[in-house]
C-alpha cells in the first residue's frame, strides 16, 4: 500500500464514491470503466513532485484536505447569469453549478442547424454508443490521477457535435460556475466534442464563480476534429479565488482540420491545465494561444504536449505569463514529430514577466525530432518589465501604477490578436487590464 | 520659471554635472551645446527624473517648486517635457491611446477634468496641423517600427499634445537628414511661445539654424563654461570645442 492512499483527500473521495456511488448508468462498458479508473485511482492516489509531468506543482497541501462529492443543493443555488455574460457570444449555452447542469440557466431552445448539443447525462440515456471510444479510456500514467477520478466519478458533461458540412458560427457558451456551498465540494465534468469533416464550431469555455469557494473541480475533454474540420476554442478560466481547477484537454486533428485554441488564465489558486494535441492527418493546423496573469498565492500549471505524425503538419504557439506577488507560472511545451512526419513545422514562443522579487515561472519547452525535412522553433525567456519602457511612459505623465499595467497588458495583448470575435476580443483584453496587478 | 543652481550629478558613482548653473524664462530658447561627455544628456536626465541619476548638490526650482523632489510622472504634470534623444518602442501600447492616457493623467494631476475621446480627438487634428504625422503613425504601437525621423516627429507631436511649460529637447538633431531636420524644427518653432521655454540640448549647430536661440550656453566638464546669444553657436561651429578647454581650469589640468 503506497503512502499516498492514506492521504484525506483520496480517503475522503473514496469514502464518498462508496457511499454515494454514481447511479449506474445501465450501460455495462461504462460501469466498469468507471470502476476500473476508480480503482486505479485509489491504488496510485496523486502524484507527487517525482512524476515529472508534476514536478513544478506539489500537491501535498490539497493531499491533506477532504472534499465532499458533488453539490446535493447545485439546482438551488443563486447565479446571476449576469456573471458569466459576454459580449460576442449569444448562442446557444450550457451552464453548470458546482458541475451540476442547469437547464434554467442555459440556453438549448434553437441550436443552429447541424448542431447537437447535450449534457452527458441526457445523452448516455440515448444512444450511449458513439461516446463509448472517449468513455472506456483509461489512464495509465499514475500522473493522470485526476483523469482517472473524473473517468470514474463525472456523471455529466458536455456532448457536443457537429454534422459534417455544418458551420457553427455564433460560438457556443459553456459555462462552469463554481458557487459557495456548506463543505468543500469536488465536481466532476466531462466532454466529448466532435467536429464531422468539414464541419466549423466557434466554443466558449467559460469558469466563474459566484463567491468565494475552495472546491476542487476536474474536467476532461475529448476533442476530435474530422477531415477538414475548423474550431476556435476560447477558453476564459475566470474561476473562484480559492479554488482549485484540474482540466484535461485532448484534442485530434484529423487530415486538413485547423484548430484554434485560445486560453486566458486569471483566477483559481491551484489551476493544471493539460493540454494533449495530436496533428493525426496530413496538414492539419494547430495554432495555440495562451495568457496566465498570476498574483497572491496563485499556482498555475499548463502541461502542453503536441505531437505531429502525419505529413506537412503545423503547429504555431505563443504564450506569454505574467506572476506578481508569491505567485508560481509553470508553462511546459512539449512538441514531438513522430518517425515519419515529414515536413512538419513547430514553433513555441514562451515570454514571461516576474513583477515581483517572490514570484516565481518555469517555462520549458522541448523538441523531439524523428522526421525529415522539419522546421522546428522553440523560445523561452524569463524577465522583468524594461526600465526605459517604463520610464517613457511616466515622463508623459502616466503614473507609475497605471504605467506598469500598461505595459504588462502590452506584453500579454500580442496573444490575442488573431482572434476573429472582435467583441470577445476586446472584452479579453479590458478583463485583462482589469486583472493586472497595478501597483 | 527653471532655476537650475550649481547642480552635482552623479551616475553610477561618476560625477558628471559639476556645479551647473542657468535659468531659463518663459518664452526664451536655451542652447545647451558641448562636446561629448560635457554632461549634456545627463542635464536633461536629471530634469525629468530618470533614475539612475544622484543629485549631490544643488538646487532646480521650477514655477516655485523643488523639481527634483518630484517623481518623473508630477514632474510631467508641473509642465515639463523630455523630448528623448532616443525614443523608446512599446509593442502593443497604441500610439493614441498612450497619448490620451498621457494626456488626462497629467490633468487628473492637475486637477483638471479628463477629456473624453471625441474631445482629444478634436485637439489630436488640430495638432496634426503643426506637426506633419500620417493617421497611420497614430494608430500603431508607441515608435514601433518607426524611421528616426517619424520618432521624432512623434516626439514633437506628443509636445504639442501635452502643452509642457519647459521642453527639453535632447540631441533631438541625431540620427535625422537635413529635411527631417526642417521638419521638427517647423514643429519646435510653431510651438515657441511666450509662455515656453525649451531648452536645446545639441552637440552640432546645425540645428540651431532652423531652432534660432535666444541663448546659447557651453557646457563643459559638467558646468556651463561659457555663454552668448547665437553667435557663440557659430563660434563653436567654426573652431570646434578645443578651445572651450581653455576656458575651463578643470580640462587643462589646473585643477588636478
Amino acid at each position: 500500500m503506497s503512502q499516498a492512499q492514506a492521504t484525506p483527500f483520496v480517503d475522503s473521495l473514496l469514502q464518498a464514491a462508496a457511499q454515494t456511488p454514481l447511479p449506474s448508468s445501465g450501460i455495462d462498458w461504462l460501469d466498469t470503466a468507471r470502476r476500473e479508473n476508480l480503482d486505479a485511482f485509489a491504488a496510485s492516489g496523486l502524484p507527487d513532485t517525482r512524476v515529472e509531468a508534476w514536478k513544478y506543482t506539489a500537491l501535498r497541501a490539497l493531499g491533506q484536505r477532504r472534499f465532499v462529492l458533488g453539490d446535493a443543493q447545485a439546482a438551488a443555488r443563486a447565479v446571476d447569469a449576469a456573471v458569466f455574460a459576454l459580449p460576442g457570444v449569444d448562442g446557444p449555452a450550457l451552464v453548470f453549478v458546482n458541475g451540476v447542469f442547469r437547464a434554467d440557466l442555459s440556453c438549448l431552445d434553437t441550436l443552429p442547424a447541424g448542431l447537437t448539443l447535450s449534457p452527458l447525462s441526457q445523452a448516455l440515456q440515448g444512444d450511449a454508443e458513439p461516446l463509448r471510444f472517449a468513455l472506456s479510456r483509461h489512464y495509465r500514467e499514475g500522473g493522470d490521477a485526476f483523469a482517472r477520478l473524473n473517468a470514474a466519478l463525472a456523471g455529466d458533461g458536455v456532448v457536443l457535435r457537429v454534422a459534417a458540412g455544418a458551420k457553427v458560427v455564433a460560438p457556443v457558451h459553456l459555462v462552469f460556475v463554481g458557487a459557495p456551498a456548506e463543505d468543500d465540494i469536488a465536481w466532476h465534468v466531462r466532454h466529448v466534442i466532435e467536429l464531422g469533416e468539414e464541419a466549423a464550431l466557434s466554443l466558449v469555455e467559460h469558469h466563474v464563480a459566484v463567491g468565494k469557494h475552495q472546491h476542487l473541480g476536474t474536467q476532461v475533454a475529448d476533442i476530435v476534429l474530422r477531415k477538414g474540420a475548423r474550431l476556435t476554442h476560447v477558453t476564459l478560466q475566470d474561476a473562484g479565488e480559492g479554488s482549485t481547477l484540474v482540466r484535461h484537454d485532448s484534442v485530434q486533428l484529423d487530415a486538413q482540420a485547423q484548430a484554434s485554441l485560445y486560453v486566458l488564465e486569471l483566477g483559481g489558486s491551484l489551476v493544471r491545465h493539460d493540454l494533449h494535441a495530436t496533428l493525426a492527418g496530413d496538414q492539419s493546423r494547430l495554432e495555440t494561444r495562451g495568457v496566465f496573469a498570476l498574483d497572491g498565492r496563485q499556482h498555475v500549471d499548463t502541461q502542453m504536449a503536441i505531437r505531429h505524425q502525419a505529413l506537412n503538419t503545423a503547429s504555431d504557439s505563443v504564450w506569454r505569463g505574467v506572476a506578481d506577488g508569491r505567485s508560481r507560472g509553470v508553462i511546459r511545451g512539449a512538441i514531438v514529430v513522430a518517425p515519419g512526419a515529414d515536413g512538419s513545422d513547430a514553433s513555441l514562443s514562451s515570454k514571461n514577466l516576474l513583477l515581483s522579487g517572490q514570484a516565481e515561472i518555469d517555462t520549458k519547452p522541448e523538441l523531439e525530432i524523428y522526421a525529415d525535412e522539419v522546421k522546428a522553433a522553440h523560445g523561452a525567456t524569463v524577465g522583468q518589465l524594461d526600465e526605459r519602457s517604463l520610464f517613457y511612459l511616466r515622463s508623459r505623465g502616466i503614473p507609475l501604477a497605471e504605467a506598469r499595467s500598461m505595459l504588462t497588458a502590452a506584453f500579454c495583448r500580442a496573444v490575442f490578436e488573431s482572434l476573429p470575435n472582435a467583441a470577445l476580443r476586446e472584452h479579453i483584453d479590458h478583463r485583462l487590464m482589469e486583472h493586472l496587478p497595478s501597483a | 520659471m527653471l532655476k537650475i543652481e550649481n547642480l552635482h550629478a552623479r551616475v553610477e558613482g561618476k560625477d558628471i554635472l559639476k556645479g551647473l548653473t542657468l535659468t531659463v524664462n518663459p518664452g526664451e530658447v536655451h542652447a545647451i551645446m558641448g562636446p561629448n561627455g560635457a554632461g549634456k544628456s545627463t542635464l536633461g536626465n536629471v530634469l525629468s527624473g530618470r533614475e539612475g541619476y544622484e543629485v549631490t548638490e544643488g538646487s532646480v526650482v521650477f514655477n516655485g517648486i523643488d523639481l527634483l523632489a518630484l517623481e518623473p510622472e508630477e514632474r510631467a504634470a508641473a509642465g515639463v517635457f523630455l523630448a528623448f534623444q532616443y525614443p523608446v518602442e512599446i509593442p502593443g501600447v497604441n500610439n493614441t491611446y498612450f497619448l490620451r492616457a498621457a494626456l488626462n493623467a497629467q490633468r487628473k494631476q492637475r486637477g483638471e477634468p479628463e477629456l473624453d475621446s471625441m474631445q482629444f480627438l478634436k485637439l489630436v487634428r488640430e495638432k496634426l496641423k503643426i506637426m506633419q504625422i500620417s493617421d497611420e503613425l497614430l494608430h500603431r504601437a508607441v515608435n514601433e517600427g518607426f524611421s528616426g525621423g517619424e520618432k521624432k516627429r512623434n516626439e514633437i507631436f506628443q509636445m504639442a499634445v501635452l502643452e509642457p511649460k519647459l521642453a527639453i529637447l535632447d540631441e533631438t538633431d541625431s540620427g535625422l537628414d537635413i529635411d527631417a531636420l526642417k521638419q521638427v524644427a517647423q514643429g519646435v518653432n510653431a510651438l515657441r511661445s511666450s509662455e515656453r521655454g525649451f531648452l536645446v540640448i545639441t552637440h552640432y549647430q546645425r540645428l540651431l539654424d532652423y531652432i534660432e536661440p535666444d541663448f546659447v550656453h557651453v557646457l563643459a566638464d559638467g558646468r556651463i563654461v561659457e555663454s552668448g546669444d547665437k553667435t557663440l553657436a557659430l563660434k563653436l561651429e567654426a573652431q570646434g570645442y578645443a578651445w572651450v578647454a581653455d576656458k575651463d581650469p578643470a580640462l587643462t589640468g589646473a585643477s588636478a
